[in-house]
């Protein structure tokens, strides 16, 4: 057991513990401030840049193998490095070694110029190079979409990309080949999992990290003002943005309860601290229409660490992902005390902000109905750019149809209104109608009294209704004969 | 990835070799050392700074006794407090390094806190208290022409007699279009760390284009002589512009900081203070009016340009004039008005962005003959042809350069039969034809850039250059580095000219106290400048070498040799690193300076004309696009680039350049927005809403190719030619393939502003709809 407050994680194969850790310190600030490893760089503060990308590894659930994913280290408070192994750009080359593979290719194909963003880079590649043996471009796309290069263009980066898997075999160390078990790694990080509650005091400030389900219930209770942290990609910034001072953080990443996943005969449950990137992978096993949303969703480092209870909870009107649950019928499960009680999230937003969560109280679990045979469910999401953007505006849809009529419609738009909202005028205007061109130009007019958006930076308002309006016009070209295509997908290579 | 990649290799020296950046090794592993990753000395302050919340305000009172009471606080820095000028403008001095009794532009820093951390500094920052008495705002170029609001008094540039061609031109289009600025979003932002030292000298770490500006501006501020502060940088994570003239800010705060507490102190801005604090590219409202024939021949034009300089003139003098400078392009303009205003705006001081103005100008020719191709029906290509500038006769500018080394009809026609131009043209049309929604697009656009500063003075490098006993080299010059792959360059052509391997030389920080004077890396010109000075400097060693052996072994100096890390001396054969030891054992200097001032240029600002470039450098590129009809999202599907180098110094590098060139400018036309709200407050100050390229939005199909054999007829170093700037431009075929995949008809001509986004698009779709 380490020291009450100690918080223990592993580097370069050494257990390192630190103590009396201010709790929102970020895992950068201590890399670079406190180790003066300044291999990894600062550009936004706010994790979408990518220049600070980390590797973490840490134990799966049944405790007996790596989950290894890059994580933004500058919204990433350090406590929650307890237990798991930190990798840095450093990490690659201990000691002064040779370039790791990845470091090589990205010199062979010219990958850096100023070099500021490179390390970030490498470290997205390196978790690449670790979880896929063979990616395709529309998988590298995806693995560095939440790096920006300013200097290159990216063809040379993806080039590496590529080239990284060459001279790789039979290379004992794990870090130097793709894929591969690491019993020595596993063996480290069991012997600093932690059983019990971790709690930390510094100068006032508290953050605790429950493990077990009922001790969280427990302190959300005892501290019902305190901040509830799961990914940190959103209340890392109102540390290093907003320079918030939290008082209290009680950090459900490591309670087991909220980190399962499971199928049950009629829902997808999943747990309220399961990351994105999981629940992601679920949701779309049976909802594959949401595939290309989620791909748009956020980036893999966000999603690595984000989860969607945090999505859910913290409930912004642009969020992505609410429109196609709430189309859905999706349920929360809450928790206050000893109390549980399932909400719809249709009726989980009371204002900009504002949710039905009680003092004390946090989501359990996300259960998602399995689709229906019938039912044709689509997210679409709109920004200006592709990955890594906030929508200006998202749908969600979920169409039942009878011999061409609307037998039930269901529409949910983000981008348009204080919280996400349902289109209930649009809804039903379309339903009992026939699927037609003429019915949904109805529903585009219905738009209108559902939704009075604002301009801000995204979209001015009235492109804003306009898009929604034609996101509904290309949903409906998309259930006809072959259906249209979209420019996400149009012409690029897998 | 189907990218295929065309690197031309020379010969067997290190110039012409596409070694990697002298610094890759070290960028990949993470020990490539940025300003903040130095060493910090003790006692070292962390700054932070206090920004104006207001467009334009009287300063009525200032409360900062809760700034100086915040944890950590050590002291705080206002204008009243600067020993020297209270100014960090580079060209005129109307830019205060703090606001005093107005502020101009929400960001304009006011004062500086200076803290034990970093968060201490920039928690303090915020706690200060600062009443305004709000006066009238000035937020957008055309209102400021209204109210005649100019940084900089306009300027005309006439040559013929525009307004008899127009008013006879067979065929007429005029237009207003609005083209967006860019923030440069260098990855790392600026920062600067002054130190101060014995005798009241003071050493700065700059992240910055052009250390002799801010030693300049650093000693005036703080009432110094230049020979008391020196300026280092090793290397920029990215500058594109931004940090020429802004870097000086930053460092004249930390240094009157350091003054004031007499501790070293860093200020380093965080990323949202960085956008709103510091300038981008010059956002322009274009307004032309094209006079032309059937064939498509531009009769007379007349530009009336718009820009947004914000509240100083900061590099908007020089930038606006480039702009009038590349208003033709690649085309001859017979007839031709161009009038330019420069107007002050109570928005941050627009400065330096790759390409400096000359994208803007290109931005309107290129939307004016798109249009003439529409009016008439014809492919654009066909309408380019027409007015390309001649080789004998139509080859003299509006400023009255002739253009001595055009080759653009020569990339045309290579790029035409590379990219299989016509056909494809031909199958997107019958695409299009069956496909109401996704609709593609192709677009072919020039490029012609001139290269040299337009300011003549600024034409001059130099470089110093130390030969050591055991034969490697340390290398000095005035560039620096900011990804562009100027010192590998550099290193290069030092190495050929000693005849040693490129590992024998290091390649040393710039810094003001090696070679004063320098110029900013800046107009493309850095390798041109730096690797002449570099050479002439090595130059001079050499013969001393030379001279040495001749004596020394009785031979003839044209009998010696210099090849492959060895000195071929008549029969004997020494190592470079002997004959070097004969050198010092006899007394002769190993150490050399090298100066270099770009010939030939002349050039008149009050008249606009002359000769402003030392020659020009060209390409083109043909983009395809996809664009959704209905959401107004599109992609790029296949880019085909052929560009001129000259010669080039190392194709790898020039190859980034060119790609990396490309994407940054397709962000500019197309995902990159800046919006400001209607208090003059920037809402895209982060990447969460500044959106630059990502990774995905690369072409699938993506094909670069250096010209071959194009020798640059201008006497540069090797014949290469500069690369920095030029093929950001070829970025405007992405916007005209945009612009073609939304004409419904091959006459439609689609109002769509510049950026492109879905937005924009969309709004261009509805406009042309309802013609």
């Amino acid at each position: 057991m380490s020291k009450s407050g100690a918080i223990r994680f592993v580097l370069d194969g050494e257990i390192v513990e630190v103590e009396d850790v201010d709790p929102t310190r970020t895992v950068l600030q201590f890399l670079r401030e406190d180790l003066r490893r300044t291999g990894t760089k600062e550009g936004c503060a706010e994790g979408d840049c990518g220049t600070c990308t980390v590797v973490v590894a840490e134990l799966n659930r049944d405790g007996d193998d790596l989950t290894v994913r890059a994580i933004n280290s500058c919204i990433q408070f350090l406590p929650t490095l307890d237990g798991k192994e930190l990798i840095t750009v450093e990490s690659l080359t201990p000691n002064g070694a040779d370039l790791h593979p990845v470091q090589k290719a990205m010199v062979e194909e010219h990958g850096s110029q100023c070099g500021f963003c490179t390390p970030g880079f490498v470290m997205s590649m390196f978790a690449l190079y670790k979880t896929n043996p063979n990616p395709g471009r529309q998988q590298i796309d995806d693995a560095l979409a939440g790096n920006l290069c300013r200097c290159t263009g990216y063809r040379p980066i993806i080039a590496a990309a590529n080239a990284m898997y060459a001279e790789t075999q039979d290379n004992d160390d794990w870090l130097r080949r793709p894929g591969g078990i690491a019993p020595e790694r596993v063996a480290r990080l069991q012997q600093i999992r932690r059983g019990d509650t971790l709690e930390i005091e510094h100068h006032g400030r508290r953050f605790f990290a429950p493990t077990d389900v009922d001790a969280l219930a427990r302190i959300c209770r005892q501290y019902p003002e305190a901040t509830i942290l799961a990914g940190g990609t959103d209340v890392g910034l109102w540390v290093t943005k907003q320079y918030r001072e939290l008082d209290t953080i009680i950090y459900t990443g490591r309670v087991s309860a909220l980190r399962d996943l499971r199928v049950s005969s009629t829902h997808l449950e999943i747990g309220g601290a399961v990351t994105l990137t999981d629940a992601i992978a679920a949701i779309v096993g049976h909802y594959p229409g949401l595939d290309e949303m989620f791909r748009r969703f956020a980036s893999p480092p966000i999603r690595n660490a984000g989860t969607l209870g945090g999505n859910i909870a913290n409930g912004s009107p642009i969020g992505d992902s609410m429109p196609a649950l709430m189309v859905i019928d999706t349920l929360l499960q809450l928790r206050c005390g000893d109390v549980e009680r399932e909400v719809s999230l249709g009726d989980f937003y009371l204002d900009y902000q504002v949710n039905d969560l009680q003092p004390g109280e946090f989501i359990v679990g996300i259960k998602i109905p399995l689709p229906a045979a019938d039912a044709i469910v689509r997210s679409q999401k709109w920004s200006k750019r592709f990955d890594q953007d906030i929508s200006a505006v998202c749908t969600g849809y979920r169409l039942v149809l009878q011999d061409g009529v609307v037998q039930s419609f269901r529409m949910a738009c983000a981008g348009l209104a204080a919280t996400v909202k349902r289109a209930r005028k649009a809804e039903a205007a379309l339903t009992g109608q026939l699927w037609s061109e003429a019915s949904v130009e109805r529903a585009c007019k219905q738009l209108e009294k559902d939704f009075s958006p604002i301009s801000d930076m995204r979209a001015s308002a009235d492109i804003r209704m306009l898009a929604c309006q034609n996101l509904l016009r290309r949903f409906y070209f998309e259930t006809q004969g072959d259906g249209v295509e979209t420019v996400y997908s149009y012409g690029r290579q897998r | 990835m189907d990218a295929s990649v065309s690197l031309p290799v020379r010969r067997d020296t290190a110039v012409g070799a596409p070694l990697p950046h002298d610094s890759a090794h070290l960028h990949v592993s993470g020990r490539a050392a940025y300003t903040d990753d130095l060493p910090e000395p003790r006692d070292l302050l962390h700054l932070a700074v206090g920004m104006s919340t207001m467009a334009h305000a009287r300063v009525t009172g200032m409360e900062l006794a809760q700034v100086r009471a915040a944890p950590g606080v050590v002291d705080i820095c206002v204008a009243a407090d600067i020993a020297g000028a209270n100014n960090c403008g580079p060209i005129v001095a109307d830019e205060p390094v703090f606001a005093t009794e107005r502020v101009q532009y929400v960001g304009q820093p006011v004062f500086v806190v200076a803290a034990s951390t970093v968060d201490a500094a920039r928690k303090a920052a915020r706690l200060a208290s600062i009443q305004y008495e709000e006066l009238e705002a000035i937020l957008e170029p055309l209102t400021a022409v209204e109210k005649g609001s100019f940084v900089l008094p306009s300027e005309t540039l006439v040559r013929g007699d525009p307004d008899s061609a127009l008013a006879s031109a067979p065929h007429r289009v005029q237009r207003r279009v609005s083209l967006g600025g860019q923030d440069q979003f260098y990855l790392e932002g600026h920062i600067a760390m002054a130190i101060p030292e014995e005798d009241g000298c003071l050493l700065v770490y700059s992240s910055t284009q052009h250390p002799d500006e801010v030693q300049t501006l650093v000693a005036r501020a703080t009432n110094r002589s230049a020979k008391n502060v020196t300026v280092i940088c090793r290397r920029m994570g990215g500058a594109f512009g931004g940090k020429e003239s802004q870097a000086a800010t930053i460092a004249c705060i930390a240094a009157l900081a350091a003054d004031k507490t007499g501790r070293p102190c860093k200020l380093r801005l965080d990323r949202d203070d960085d956008m709103i604090m510091t300038g981008k590219r010059h956002d322009f409202i274009i307004d032309y009016d094209v006079g032309f024939d059937d064939s498509g021949r531009i009769l007379g034009v007349a530009f009336e340009l718009a820009s947004r300089c914000g509240m100083s003139a900061d590099l908007s003098g020089p930038v606006n004039d480039r702009a009038m400078f590349h208003c033709d392009n690649a085309y001859f303009l017979e007839n031709v008005r161009i009038l330019s205003h420069r107007c002050k705006t109570n928005t941050v001081s627009n400065t330096a962005f790759r390409g400096f103005g000359g994208p803007q100008g290109m931005f309107a020719i290129e939307y004016a003959i798109e249009d003439i191709a529409r009016k008439l029906g014809k492919d654009p290509l066909e309408i380019r042809r027409r007015n390309f500038y001649g080789k004998s006769d139509r080859n003299v500018t509006h400023y009255k350069q002739p253009v001595e080394d055009n080759i653009i009809e020569e990339i045309f026609d290579q790029l035409t039969a590379s990219s299989d131009y016509c056909k494809r043209r031909e199958e997107i049309r019958a695409f299009n034809k069956g496909s109401p929604i996704l609709k593609r697009g192709i677009s072919m656009t020039p490029v012609k850039f001139g290269i040299s500063f337009t300011s003549t003075v600024l034409n001059q490098a130099g470089a110093l250059v130390h030969v050591y006993k055991d034969g490697t080299v340390q290398l000095n010059h005035g560039g620096t580095e900011m990804g562009q792959g100027l010192y590998i360059k550099v290193a290069q052509v030092v190495a050929d000219e000693f005849q040693i391997s490129v590992d024998r030389i290091r390649i040393m920080a710039a810094d003001t106290s090696k070679v004063p004077n320098a110029s900013a890396t800046a107009a493309s010109s850095g390798a041109d400048m730096n690797c002449m000075a570099a050479q002439r400097a090595a130059a001079k060693i050499r013969m001393r070498l030379v001279e040495v052996a001749a004596r020394h072994f009785s031979v003839a100096e044209a009998d010696i040799d210099f090849r492959d890390n060895h000195v071929t001396i008549g029969d004997r054969q020494l190592k470079f690193a002997e004959l070097v030891q004969l050198a010092w054992a006899d007394r002769v200097s190993l150490s050399a300076a090298g100066f270099y001032k770009t010939p030939k240029i002349n050039y008149d600002r009050d008249t606009f004309s002359g000769r402003p470039f030392f020659y020009f450098a060209y390409g083109a590129a043909v983009t395809e696009v996809v664009v959704d009809m209905l959401t107004g999202e599109n992609r790029t599907l296949r880019v085909d680039i052929l560009h001129d180098c000259g010669e080039s110094l190392n194709p790898a590098m020039d190859l980034g350049q060119i790609e990396g060139g490309y994407v940054q400018g397709v962000g500019w036309l197309t995902s990159e927005e800046l919006w400001w709200n209607e208090r003059g407050e920037l809402g895209t100050h982060a990447p969460s809403t500044y959106k630059i390229p990502t990774c995905s939005d690369l072409a699938p199909d993506f094909r670069v190719e250096l010209m071959q054999s194009v020798a640059n007829r201008a006497d540069t170093i090797y014949r290469s030619k500069a690369v920095g700037e030029p093929p950001l431009m070829l970025a405007l075929s992405v916007f005209h393939a945009i612009r073609d995949a939304i004409a419904t008809t091959d006459t439609c001509m689609p109002e769509l502003h510049a950026p492109a986004t879905p937005e924009a698009i969309l709004r261009a779709i509805g406009a042309a709809s309802r013609e």
